[in-house]
């Protein structure tokens, strides 16, 4: 483009700028190149894709420097680094949703979803490659033991967590007690899940004799991980309760737990409720500490009390690492992969469930 | 309703810090005293010892005495929430609790405290105490509405709306209009002049004109320097305060020489 085309177009309050499509022929030009390059070194998405990006952002600050100056030059520079740095954290995500979807697709059927692993046998699963029937045998087991030990873990951690962050917020005072709490809580969101399967495995241990294994330990457990992230969330939203509203209260002659429980909870509740969702989501895919509680079940077990659990990243681990056919292992990989499909979902369900509650909960300012 | 408040001999303390020192102040009941003075010369700070918020602060406490019809408000076995139900507040921000309608914010103070209250009885203390702030007919129709969606001035009267409906004896008001714009101010002025009929009103301002408009007597506060404390330098009729003052430094403030 000559400067006589462009000087008829603009007005001169755009002179000296880029027109808005210079950067689409800056992005195009640098496909080109990219692809050019990348064919030199042995052509691939990745070869093709690494190289456009380093052209394009050499072109357009290039571009932007000579049209519009240094200054506007660093600030297109850092806009698409910017950019590229939040596509570069998008890839891996959307790259495992892809692939989870691709190869767990297959395996979602009324037939996983709604059965056990019970009397499913090498054999079974022999038979189905050999003759081509659907795969025998589901996550239903584990999906029951996943809802039972994190419904139990949010029902140890929640309360235990609300309160400390009352505790911290309302009522300690900076003293020691509250340090030692809040110094504690930080301890705790540092421990590996492995450790806290560990001690609830050993507590139980010493309880109920060696080896208890229930989907009640795994809770147990999970609370232990769970409880740190619950105090963190919670506290930070009661503090971002205005202390007016707490003088309101105090000055209408309603006493301080009344206050807590009526107005500053309440506030804070949507917020509240989206951290122990979070909290949740948080638990829900460890598979290390529920190995070393819970065991591995393989048929249905509604009881966390007694008897061994599964759930979905138990199963997901042992169909990989041990297949319930050594020489047939597709069967068992299919269920694995619908496994963390469904796992999957459930962490977005909860995660949608979360901005629905805090969006029902939030205090409302319509006129 | 309505009763008198004497303090005397009062220091009010933040942790070591020395705010406002040896106050002796007699209020009336039936009658509006404003605090005029300085930023920062304990005003608020006083304010709050009247109805024991004070101590919400951590780290703040009092010496000695507040007697509201002759009892000590800073007994041992008082209870600030019973002082707090008799002596109601009103803040300088307009602050209805958010997560409740207009008759909730009202009600608050009833139900916050879980006293059992029929609809009918609820009812007619809602459109008592709004109609007692001004508000009734702005918001009569939107009672279910959030109170946070009100506009400013609206908010404030809801706020005094919500003390009163608690029948306190006394109410404090600490710059309820110095967030508001000059036709809300003159509707809480307004309002001050016939809460005067029922309660002791006790208000802090920066707003001399204000405090000129709406008091029958007027307190002088002030501060000899940064870090040390506040003290009440005067103290009478607010036509006296504002005409010939007593003393030098109130005769400056009002006059506009200095702060």
């Amino acid at each position: 483009m000559t400067s006589a085309t462009l000087a008829r177009r603009q007005s001169s309050l755009t002179k000296g700028k880029l027109p808005s499509y210079a950067v689409w022929l800056v992005l195009g030009a640098a496909l080109v190149f990219g692809a050019a390059a990348a064919s030199l070194v042995g052509f691939s998405a990745v070869s093709w894709g690494l190289f456009s990006a380093l052209f394009f952002l050499l072109g357009a600050t290039a571009v932007t420097a000579v049209v519009e100056g240094g200054r506007k030059a660093t600030d297109s520079l850092a806009t698409y680094l910017v950019y590229g740095a939040f596509l570069v954290a998008l890839l891996p995500l959307l790259s495992v949703l892809w692939t989870v979807l691709e190869r767990g697709l297959p395996g979602i059927s009324y037939d996983f979803l709604f059965t056990s692993l019970n009397g499913v046998t090498g054999a079974v699963d022999n038979a189905s490659v050999a003759n081509g029937t659907p795969v025998l045998g589901g996550a239903y087991h584990a999906v029951v033991g996943t809802l039972q030990i994190t419904l139990w873990a949010t029902a140890i951690s929640v309360p235990i967590g609300l309160l400390a962050a009352v505790y911290l917020v309302e009522y300690g005072t900076g003293g020691p007690l509250t340090r030692a709490i809040t110094f504690f809580v930080d301890v705790m969101t540092g421990i590996p899940s492995i450790v806290a399967g560990l001690f609830a495995a050993a507590l139980f241990g010493l309880l109920f004799g060696p080896g208890t294994r229930t989907g009640f330990v795994a809770a147990v457990a999970l609370s232990v991980l769970m409880i740190p992230v619950v105090v963190r969330s919670t506290e930070e939203m009661l503090k971002i309760v205005p202390n007016e509203l707490r003088e309101a209260a105090y000055a209408l002659g309603v006493r301080k737990w009344r206050t807590i429980t009526k107005v500053v909870i309440p506030t804070a509740i949507s917020g509240i409720a989206s951290g122990v969702t979070l909290a949740i989501a948080r638990v829900i895919g460890e598979t290390a500490p529920i190995l070393v509680t819970a065991g591995f079940a393989s048929a249905i077990n509604w009881n966390v009390f007694s008897g061994w659990m599964s759930t979905l990243p138990t199963l997901i681990y042992y169909q990989i690492l041990t297949p319930t056919s050594p020489t047939n292992t597709d069967p068992s990989t299919q269920r694995a992969w619908a496994a963390a499909l469904l796992l999957i979902l459930m962490v977005m369900l909860l995660n949608l469930v979360a901005r629905l509650i805090a969006r029902m909960f939030a205090p409302k300012t319509s006129r | 309703m309505s009763k008198r408040i004497d303090v005397k001999d009062l220091n009010v303390y933040y942790s070591k810090f020395l705010a406002v020192e040896g106050v002796n102040i007699e209020i009336k009941p039936r009658s509006v005293t404003a605090f005029i003075g300085p930023s920062g010369c304990g005003k608020s700070t006083f304010l709050r010892t009247l109805n024991r918020m004070h101590e919400v602060i951590p780290g703040a406490r009092v010496e000695g005495e507040v007697l509201l019809d002759g009892d000590n408000l800073y007994d041992q076995n008082v209870d600030p929430v019973t002082v707090r139900s008799q002596i109601g507040m009103v803040f300088q921000r307009p602050n209805p609790f958010p997560t409740m309608s207009i008759r909730d914010n009202v009600l608050a103070g009833v139900k916050l405290n879980n006293k059992r209250i029929s609809k009918s009885d609820a009812d007619n203390l809602v459109e008592k105490s709004l109609s007692g702030a001004n508000l009734w007919n702005e918001v009569k129709d939107r009672l279910d509405r959030p109170g946070s969606g009100l506009s400013g001035g609206q908010q404030q009267r809801l706020c005094i709306a919500r003390a009163i409906a608690v029948s306190p004896e006394v109410i404090l008001m600490d710059e309820p209009c110095s967030a508001l714009d000059p036709i809300s101010t003159l509707a809480i002025e307004d309002l001050i002049n016939e809460l005067k009929n029922d309660y002791t009103v006790v208000i802090v301002t920066h707003n001399m004109q204000q405090a000129a408009r709406v008091s029958d007597k007027t307190a002088f506060f002030n501060i000899a320097g940064t870090g040390k404390p506040g003290k009440l330098i005067e103290y009478g009729e607010t036509a006296t305060i504002f005409s010939k003052p007593s003393v030098k430094a109130t005769e400056d403030y009002v006059s506009g020489r200095f702060g």
